[in-house]
């Protein structure tokens, strides 16, 4: 089944930090530290992790809004040849981009507010497709059906909206050129319970209707549980485990995993106090050597402190761990 | 509702109208207007420049008509009714005629009404031939003595005897004009390095930054005073009025670069402005289509309040005689008149008169333009 439409190879961000108009930056930041993974066609694809885990620099080196510091990343986009990310001008991304959409996290800081609907969605299609007129108002009417809006709004700015009426905006602007792949960065954190319900299932209803292959960015695991096949899951900066959504939520392989999923809430209080797992509040920062999560690992031994892990294969997962499996 | 459910409320009954919806510009007129003093503010600003237009046609008097009837004349009340010679009193608007009386002993001059003679006064009255805005020949003015050959001092006379109304309307050109000039050049120098500035950052940034603060370190008045003193006097006084414009505007750029710097700074990690890029457009186009419309009202209240800096700044240089000279007349250059305490003390409307003008102004643009910043901002409520 192997046809994957995006692959990252030991991708890094690394970020400087300090450093004046003479100075070297003091420290860097490994926002994105060799990360590797394969999108398949077709296929919904999860980024959990918590704050500052580096799911969205990681979103953005892939839309090359970011430029990574290292590694590969190639497309590979039906009826064309493919796409190396890291090497490509300026001429070759702003094509990519048609293929390849974003849908951001906050309704209310993607639209601009002076501008129209027709204009916020349709622009991508006057640049890239040369519509005006008409033919666009038709379009992009077309598209705001489409994500369950009325073509009446066309002519309203984004202040008129609520905002998951402001996310399907962005939903239908990240639908515009057709796209074979969209990178939703936490595109439901901002809305409601209700909303995001609503917006999922619109996007799951997208995706059969146009194939698409979405990478979804999220910090809620009930929603990534619900729309993903496969999730990878971020600590700071490195993918600790990659799995079916199935495995992950049945058998957490990687200690943070678990931590994880122990730490979504449980709507019935009188389950609650059972199944705690409590971790030590990290400091975010990375140790010099060993384990990353070794710090706030209930079960670090001396070889976690000392050797960095290498990724395991083990039973469909790939777990950043060296006791992955045994404990 | 069904979690299939994805049509909202709204779409589901179709035959509600939909009602027209305000954009960002009306919106922003709607938080001004309900700024009360702004609103005034603009109406009075609105005003001066009128006057500064139309100068000659609000003016009663020439510029530079000489009186020596009129020498040091102090201003001149406006009476409603006239009585009749049977007792019954008339409407009409009137000054009081008066005529000069020399006290030998010690020189002075001193105006004493004379009994029972008027000088009527009337809207529309002919007056001094003059041309509408440079163009249309008239000699309609708005307000003054119905005979052209009467003169009336609403606002006294100086120590020639010219009009001081007349020519504060008329300094209202050059006074305002240069507030106006002055910010179209801050704005061009300001807008263009402020952007390159946060653009591009890195070095530019740097060193835009720096020749920034280098400017804004040097005490403003010596600055101007060393510039001006390098305008040579023989100069006509229309490139005079043109370099004193640019010396003024020299400092008045720094802030607007840092404004706009700082506006391209958090823009440029806006969502929408991403969004922007990665739907194609150039760089160009971003910072035309998105960021210039999302911070031009931003602009647009600092020029306001760059205005009174630029119109304080003329009238200081001209007060202490390095701006503009006499013919020119300015506000700053009539205050100048008023420079001495013998002056204040005899004819104390030659500082008040254009002193409380200036205030006027200064105060108007101020006001109107915090009330454009308010209305701007988003965030305020």
């Amino acid at each position: 089944m192997s046809d994957p439409i995006l692959k990252v190879r030991n991708l890094d961000k690394h970020f400087p930090i300090g450093g004046g108009f003479f100075g070297k930056p003091t420290d860097i930041v490994r926002a994105v530290d060799n990360v590797s993974f394969d999108v398949e066609r077709g296929e919904t694809f999860g980024i959990v992790g918590e704050s500052g885990s580096g799911k969205t620099t990681l979103g953005r080196c892939i839309m090359r809004v970011l430029s990574p510091t290292n590694g590969d990343m190639t497309l590979h986009r039906k009826g064309k040849d493919s796409l190396d990310l890291v090497t490509a001008d300026r001429a070759r991304l702003t094509e990519s981009w048609q293929d390849m959409r974003m849908v951001f996290q906050d309704p209310q800081s993607s639209l601009n507010p002076r501008l129209r609907v027709l204009e916020i969605v349709g622009q991508c299609l006057r640049k890239s497709e040369g519509l005006s007129g008409k033919a666009l108002s038709d379009r992009v009417g077309g598209l705001l059906e489409e994500v369950g809006l009325r073509k009446e709004f066309l002519m309203r700015y984004p202040n008129a909206f609520s905002g998951g009426q402001r996310q399907r905006l962005g939903i239908a602007r990240a639908l515009a050129t057709k796209p074979e792949l969209v990178i939703a960065d936490e595109a439901v954190s901002a809305l409601d319970v209700s909303i995001q319900a609503q917006t999922l299932n619109l996007l799951q209803d997208l995706q059969e209707q146009f194939a698409l292959t979405y990478i979804f960015i999220a910090h809620d695991l009930a929603v990534v549980e619900h729309i993903c096949d496969r999730i990878a899951v971020m600590y700071l900066g490195e993918i600790v485990e990659l799995s079916t959504t199935q495995d992950l939520f049945r058998a957490p392989k990687h200690p943070y995993t678990r931590a994880l999923l122990s730490a979504v809430p449980i709507p019935d209080p009188r389950a609650r106090h059972k199944a705690k797992r409590r971790l030590p509040v990290g400091d975010g920062g990375v140790p010099d050597k060993g384990c990353r999560f070794a710090p706030r690992c209930p079960h670090a031994t001396e070889l976690c402190r000392n050797e960095t892990p290498k990724a395991k294969p083990m039973a469909g997962a790939d777990v950043l761990c060296h006791y992955a499996g045994e404990i | 509702m069904s979690l299939a459910d994805t049509q909202p409320e709204a779409a589901k009954q179709a035959d509600v109208a939909v009602p027209e919806l305000l954009g960002p510009w009306s919106l922003m007129w709607r938080k001004f207007r309900r700024h009360r003093v702004a609103y005034v503010s603009l109406w009075l600003v609105g005003f001066i420049y009128a006057l500064a237009l139309f100068g000659d046609f609000f003016a009663p008097e020439r510029l530079d008509d000489t009186n020596r009837r009129g020498i040091f004349a102090p201003p001149q009340g406006i009476h409603f009714f006239v009585e009749n010679e049977d007792g019954s009193s008339e409407f009409q608007l009137h000054a009081k005629a008066r005529k000069v009386q020399v006290n030998q002993s010690t020189m002075r001059r001193s105006y004493v009404d004379v009994p029972g003679k008027i000088i009527p006064l009337g809207f529309f009255v002919e007056g001094y031939d003059y041309k509408l805005l440079w163009l249309i020949p008239s000699n309609t003015h708005f307000f003054g003595p119905k005979d052209p050959d009467d003169v009336v001092y609403f606002l006294g006379a100086d120590r020639l005897g010219r009009d001081i109304l007349s020519r504060i309307i008329i300094g209202t050109k050059i006074s305002m004009s240069i507030g106006l000039v002055g910010v179209a050049i801050s704005l061009v120098i300001g807008v263009s390095l402020g952007g390159l500035s946060g653009y591009y950052g890195g070095w530019v940034d740097n060193v835009i930054q720096r020749l920034i603060e280098f400017l804004r370190s040097i005490p403003t008045i010596p600055l101007w005073m060393g510039l001006a003193a390098a305008i040579p006097l023989g100069w006509p006084p229309l490139r005079t009025y043109f370099v004193v414009t640019i010396i003024v505007s020299m400092i008045g750029w720094t802030s607007l670069a840092r404004e706009v710097r700082g506006k391209f700074l958090s823009l440029r990690s806006e969502d929408f402005i991403v969004a922007a890029r990665l739907d194609g457009l150039s760089d160009w186009e971003v910072i035309r289509k998105h960021m210039i419309p999302s911070f031009s009202s931003h602009i647009i209240a600092s020029l306001t309040l760059a205005v009174p800096m630029m119109i304080l700044a003329e009238t200081s240089l001209s007060f202490l005689g390095i701006g503009l000279q006499p013919p020119i007349v300015s506000w700053g250059t009539l205050l100048k008149e008023a420079q001495n305490i013998r002056t204040i003390i005899e004819a104390p409307w030659l500082l008040l008169a254009p002193g409380t003008m200036i205030v006027v102004a200064v105060l108007a643009l101020n006001f109107l333009g915090d009330g454009l910043r308010d209305a701007a901002d988003p965030h305020a409520h």
